[in-house]
């Protein structure tokens, strides 16, 4: 497959490490999450047969995190962000 | 001044010289190297500061400086290689720190990396049985890491163009160096 | 007599003569032959036996699409089986032999299986190995192995080297025949990188095995005058004896070009074939089409084959593979044979024709309306009986016969991301059709444009669409129209093949209908139809027609199965590249590598890292001997260990300390500059990852030391957090591992030797630079360093780090300055004999299913600061009170052996699962103890100190008594590494 990497232009996946869904990015707020946030988090995921946000790692190239928009029936790829910009507007906290 | 005596990546007192088919793979053991990366908010400092330096504006994505003596490829957001001659520059890290101060962190990178020198009309061939960078399409002053046979690589395109730097990482220098001088065979 | 049936012209070079045998014998063909048409030349006819029944078999092709003509190539080592004598290149003393035979040839004992076809047919696996389950895999299964299968492996090891190379292109061409050829002329003229590619060593495709004149010239000299403008060009790269094998996601195309296999052996240190990635915004298919035969009894004998394939023999290397020639058709085509061999000098016994309406030859007879309803001849074909229209047989006399049902267009490469081929009725085939990969277009042959007038057009108008360039000029070519009527088999047919390298017969189709096999997908398997090495290309189209006529179906609605790469088979060895033996993976070494290599070492692999495990000196002939002594040494005096595999991560930034205080459980917020903090890191769900030491270098920078296995990982994890999870954070990481050489220096004298060689004006005495102090120092007279008193074997020791070029020379010194404490190297295995004596946890302790809790590092957890997998660890189920701890294992008898893997038991009580109370994880001979010494988990085990218990292991059928004792075997209060 080919990433179309927003810095980079179009890189091979082969370049990537595959991290699964993108929901890892949402993790809970520690202050407030209750037990039952922490185990979705932890081990839920969604499996579509269609669009699904993944994360991948640009480990042999610029060690970007990715979000990828990828179609799991087709493998079309309609979106490419880097993760850091994602978590920013999640307005993921320290 | 210390009495120890250092040894090159593939171990040797020497840099090693191949030459294949009119292209040649010289190792150069001679390149301090730091990477520069900005600090939060003070990216644009940092840049002008690496301006500064190379006399040129800060490489972006995929692209390098080639500037004497010190000069810079683009690693990643935010973030880039400094080099310089050793004999010059061995304090390479240390000097940049006092030049940019709290807009970057500074690490040394000197001894991490194996740096090669593939150079001949013919180096495009080579490079096409290594890894999966569009050689033909890349130019000078383009810089992009790759895989080698499983090794993290910068590939920086020089000038002339029928020369190319490798860097690769340091404790897999002879595995690279096999590897390069098997696709020069394979190739030339 | 050599070469009796060479016809004049073709492509071959006669004034060069090339050797070869064949099972032995010796003959002569000529350069730009294939194996198949120098035997065809030779008139050699049979050339293999069939998978199952054993039948006699010559080639039913002249190409890739080959059933039939598998031979074994070279000898030796490189001996290859199952390669297609009908694209095989001649070379001066090749060496083939026929497969699949015994003793020979012309007369195969399994043969035999022929007579017993009625219990061989389709299901036939499955209906007779059903039972009894046991002898499956003792009686079943070797007689299988031994009589199925094809050629047979050299055993050997592959002698020869192969590449993996990246190829990029704005448009990839799959072959290079009229449309081929016209889509390159125009990508290549518009100023497109073009790469074309072709399977053949000869440019041209189709057009080397017709008479057709394009701008009244041969078409031969259009095809070189293409290939000569395209060559000049620099945007072009042709790649003849490249097979486009898969089409993958995005673009990705996989590509196996043969760099050697026409050669005796490869050239010194070049490949034999190469794998190609290539990178393609477009393609265009342009894969021609391949004939389809026409099932009728007996149709299987050696000389009968493709009408087309015929003409390819004839037109392209001058051979026919028989002086009597019949062709057996349902369409213009098959006309078209008999024309070229019989201007060329064949004759033409007749031309059967299926239609009552067929043309007339005008130097052949035609019978219309006919068909051929058996063969005879036992080797090869004699005779072919044919029922004429009126009703009356008659026989042909005849060495081969063409036969042509018509076309089917190569849709294989558009299949390969499931895309799934349309029915064409006009043409009673299928052409490409629903999701293409994208990027690909189709042109010529490949998508039924079947005259050559039609090819050169669709070619270029396929590549001026997809790539928005101009089309070029299309040369004056044959337009003949197309008529291809279905005519399947010859009605009544039962032992008529197929699928002839599977032995699939209209009857296993007829079988497996009546047994309820009827979607195309189960046909395939029941029968095997398609599943030989050629994917059924010329047989899959026979055997759904007769399924769906079974059916009541029409073939659309019975539809296709589709096809996977590789579109031809592929040598295991190209996929491997140069990635074998040694250079599986790359390997890292340490700077004073070749140091240890001089002292004699034992290295061991570790992830891709060679680290010495261990230094035996004159006299020690059992390791054991060696790491007892390094450890004894190391305890009384002072050792030396390499250490600078451990993965090191410049961690920087105004939130440097945030970042590691979420990133480990225990606190580093408070951590003095100057000071080295071991730290825990846990997964998200509250399992240990990985430990280590951060040393604050300065307010905002700290270094991190992972273990050596997870170094990556725990880079990436670092990225992950910093990227994903503090992305407003002011912290940059990067990996130093490979910059630094670092050396543990551990021992009561480990300080004066350091003494000896930090420069003086800085202070190591215990108050200047006590224990977990950290900080840059100089050695030597001035070298840059890094020194921290950090202890993983118990003792008084530091680390000491230099840049890597320096290694090597900073382990010489230690040894030449240490000379006067005896110091002594110790490997990975003395190091890990001492840390399981001090009771450091190591990766067999943090095993993925270990919490801090079990690690007794429970309280390290903050409870003020939230860190990755702290919320997790505090679930119930991770905090039972018997939850595991870990402990130390001591046996009663000093003399008696602990195991890692092995269960603790109780002293008394069922020894089972249910009763299991915990287990060892690491164990070593410990010299200081004077036994075996081992780590464990066990439940409730830091109650349990003192208790005996029982160390079992079924598996090395092991039980001894051991004794729980605390983890820390040496110095368990920690004075040492204070001194």
């Amino acid at each position: 497959m080919i990433i179309n990497h927003p810095l980079l232009g179009p890189r091979d996946s082969a370049e990537f490490v595959y991290l699964g869904d993108a929901s890892l990015l949402n993790r809970p707020d520690p202050e407030t999450a209750s037990p039952k946030d922490w185990h979705d988090y932890g081990y839920l995921r969604d499996n579509p047969a269609g669009d699904l946000r993944e994360l991948w790692f640009h480990e042999g190239g610029d060690r970007s995190m990715l979000v990828v928009t990828r179609n799991t029936l087709t493998h079309d790829i309609t979106s490419v962000a880097l993760a850091r910009d994602v978590a920013l507007k999640l307005g993921a906290a320290l | 001044m210390h009495d120890l005596k250092p040894i090159t990546a593939l171990g040797g007192t020497e840099p090693r010289i191949d030459t294949i088919g009119g292209v040649s793979l010289t190792e150069k053991p001679g390149i301090a190297f730091a990477s520069v990366t900005a600090r939060r908010g003070h990216e644009d400092a940092c840049r002008a500061h690496l301006a500064d330096v190379l006399e040129g504006p800060a490489p972006g994505p995929g692209k390098c400086r080639l500037h004497d003596p010190e000069a810079a490829f683009w690693m990643g957001p935010d973030q880039w290689m400094a080099g310089a001659p050793i004999d010059s520059h061995e304090d390479l890290a240390a000097q940049l720190k006092t030049r940019m101060g709290e807009t970057a962190s500074i690490t040394e990178q000197t001894d991490a990396w194996v740096c090669f020198d593939l150079q001949g009309d013919r180096m495009e061939d080579v490079v096409e049985l290594l890894c999966n960078i569009n050689i033909r399409a890349m130019k000078t002053g383009d810089a992009t890491r790759t895989s080698i046979h499983h090794l993290g690589c910068f590939v920086l395109r020089r000038d002339p163009a029928n020369w190319v730097r490798i860097l690769g990482p340091r404790a897999s220098a002879g595995s690279l160096h096999h590897a390069l001088l098997t696709a020069m065979k394979s190739a030339l | 007599m050599t070469q009796i049936n060479r016809l004049a012209g073709g492509q071959i070079d006669r004034h060069t003569t090339l050797n070869f045998t064949f099972d032995g014998k010796k003959y002569q063909g000529h350069a730009g032959d294939t194996l198949a048409s120098a035997l065809l030349a030779n008139n050699v006819r049979l050339m293999g036996r069939s998978f199952k029944y054993h039948r006699p078999r010559g080639p039913l092709t002249a190409g890739s699409e080959e059933p039939n003509a598998l031979v074994e190539l070279r000898s030796g080592a490189r001996q290859e089986p199952n390669t297609r004598a009908t694209t095989a290149e001649l070379f001066d003393g090749l060496q083939a032999r026929s497969q699949n035979r015994f003793p020979s040839l012309k007369f195969d004992a399994m043969a035999i299986n022929d007579r017993f076809s009625n219990f061989l047919t389709a299901g036939f696996y499955y209906k007779t190995f059903m039972w009894p389950a046991a002898f499956w895999e003792k009686i079943y299964e070797p007689i299988i192995r031994k009589a199925a299968g094809l050629g047979s492996l050299s055993m050997q090891e592959d002698p020869d080297q192969y590449d993996k190379g990246f190829r990029h292109c704005d448009v990839l061409i799959i072959g290079a025949g009229p449309s081929g050829l016209m889509a390159a002329l125009t990508a290549a003229r518009a100023g497109k990188e073009v790469i074309l590619a072709d399977e053949d060593f000869t440019f041209g495709g189709r057009l080397n095995s017709e008479t057709h004149a394009i701008n009244d010239n041969v078409a031969t000299d259009w095809v070189a005058s293409s290939i000569a403008e395209l060559a000049s060009l620099p945007n072009v790269r042709l790649m003849p004896r490249t097979t486009i094998i898969g089409a993958f996601d995005h673009g990705i195309y996989g590509a196996v070009e043969r760099i050697s296999d026409h050669l005796p052996i490869p050239p010194a240190d070049k490949p034999r074939q190469i794998l190609w990635r290539i990178y393609a915004s477009r393609a265009i298919l342009c894969a021609g089409a391949t004939e389809r035969p026409i099932a009728f009894e007996n149709n299987d004998r050696p000389g009968i084959m493709l009408a087309g394939a015929l003409r390819t023999y004839a037109n392209r290397y001058g051979t026919t593979a028989a002086k009597r020639v019949a062709i057996f058709t349902n369409n213009d085509d098959g006309h078209r044979t008999a024309s070229d061999l019989a201007t060329k000098g064949v004759h033409i016994a007749a031309v059967v024709d299926t239609r009552p309406d067929a043309p007339s030859g005008h130097n052949y007879e035609v019978l219309k309306g006919a068909q051929i309803v058996n063969t005879m001849g036992r080797l090869g074909l004699t005779f072919a009986e044919v029922l004429q229209a009126d009703g009356s047989t008659r026989m042909l006399e005849c060495g081969a016969l063409g036969v042509s049902g018509g076309w089917n267009p190569n849709v294989h490469l558009t299949c390969h991301q499931r895309g799934r081929p349309t029915w064409n009725g006009d043409l009673a085939a299928f052409v490409p059709g629903g999701t293409l990969p994208p990027g690909m277009t189709v042109a010529g042959a490949a998508m039924g444009d079947f005259s050559t007038h039609a090819a050169l057009t669709s070619g270029t108008q396929a590549a001026a669409t997809a790539l928005g360039v101009k089309a070029v000029n299309v040369p004056l070519a044959e337009d003949a129209p197309i008529r291809q009527t279905p005519f399947w088999y010859v009605e009544g047919a039962s032992r008529a093949w197929l699928d002839q390298q599977n032995d699939v017969t209209v009857k296993d189709v007829k079988l497996s209908h009546q047994e309820g096999f009827r979607s195309v997908e189960h046909l395939k398997r029941y029968t095997t139809l398609g599943m030989a090495t050629d994917q059924g290309k010329t047989s899959n189209m026979g055997g759904l027609a007769i399924m769906a006529e079974l059916a009541g179906k029409s073939i659309p609605e019975v539809g296709t199965t589709i096809f996977r790469p590789p579109y031809t088979a592929t040598a295991i060895g190209v996929m491997g590249g140069r990635m074998r033996g040694k250079d599986f993976h790359p390997t890292r070494l340490t700077p004073s590598h070749d140091w240890a290599k001089e002292r004699g070492a034992v290295f061991v692999e570790v992830g891709n890292w060679l680290r010495a495990q261990w230094f035996p000196i004159a006299g020690e002939t059992h390791w054991r001997e060696s790491v007892d002594r390094e450890v004894t040494a190391t305890r009384a005096s002072v050792g030396v260990c390499d250490c600078t595999t451990l993965g090191k991560i410049d961690v920087q930034g105004v939130d440097a300390a945030t970042f590691l205080n979420k990133i480990y459980c225990n606190g580093f917020a408070k951590l003095a500059v100057g000071k080295v903090r071991y730290g825990l890191m846990l997964r998200e769900d509250g399992i240990a990852m990985d430990d280590g030491t951060a040393g604050r270098m300065a307010d905002d920078h700290f270094i991190v030391t992972t273990t050596t296995a997870n170094a990556a990982r725990v880079y990436q994890h670092m990225e992950f957090v910093r990227q994903c999870l503090m992305p407003d954070a002011d912290v940059q990481v990067i990996s130093t591992t490979e910059a630094w050489a670092q050396y543990a220096v551990a021992g009561p004298n480990s300080r004066k030797l350091l003494q000896k060689i930090v420069d003086p004006e800085f202070d190591i005495t215990n108050e200047g630079f006590p224990f977990m102090a950290c900080g840059n120092i100089t050695v030597c007279g001035g070298l840059r360093a890094r020194l921290f008193r950090i202890s993983f074997s118990g003792e008084l020791a530091f680390e000491i780090a230099v840049p890597s070029r320096y290694g090597d020379a900073l382990m010489r010194r230690l040894m030449s300055e240490g000379e006067e404490f005896d110091v002594t190297p110790y490997g990975t295995e003395a190091l890990g004999v001492m840390r399981i004596e001090k009771g450091h946890a190591a990766g067999n302790e943090l095993n993925g299913t270990t919490t801090a809790l079990n690690l007794g590092m429970g309280r390290m957890v903050s409870k003020v600061k939230d860190s990755i997998g702290s919320k997790l660890s505090e679930r119930a189920g991770l905090n039972e009170p018997d939850a595991l701890m870990q402990v130390g294992i001591k046996p009663l008898d000093a003399e008696q052996k602990v195991t890692a893997g092995g269960h603790l038991m109780n002293e008394d009580g069922p020894v089972d699962a249910a009763h299991d109370q915990g287990y060892v994880t690491s164990a070593a001979f410990s010299p200081t103890m004077g036994s075996m010494i081992g780590l464990g988990f066990l439940k409730d085990g830091s109650n349990r100190t003192g208790e005996k218990m029982r160390l079992v292991s079924p598996v090395t059928d092991l039980t001894i008594e051991v004794e729980i004792v605390s983890a820390h075997f040496v110095d368990p209060e920690g004075e040492r590494v204070r001194a």
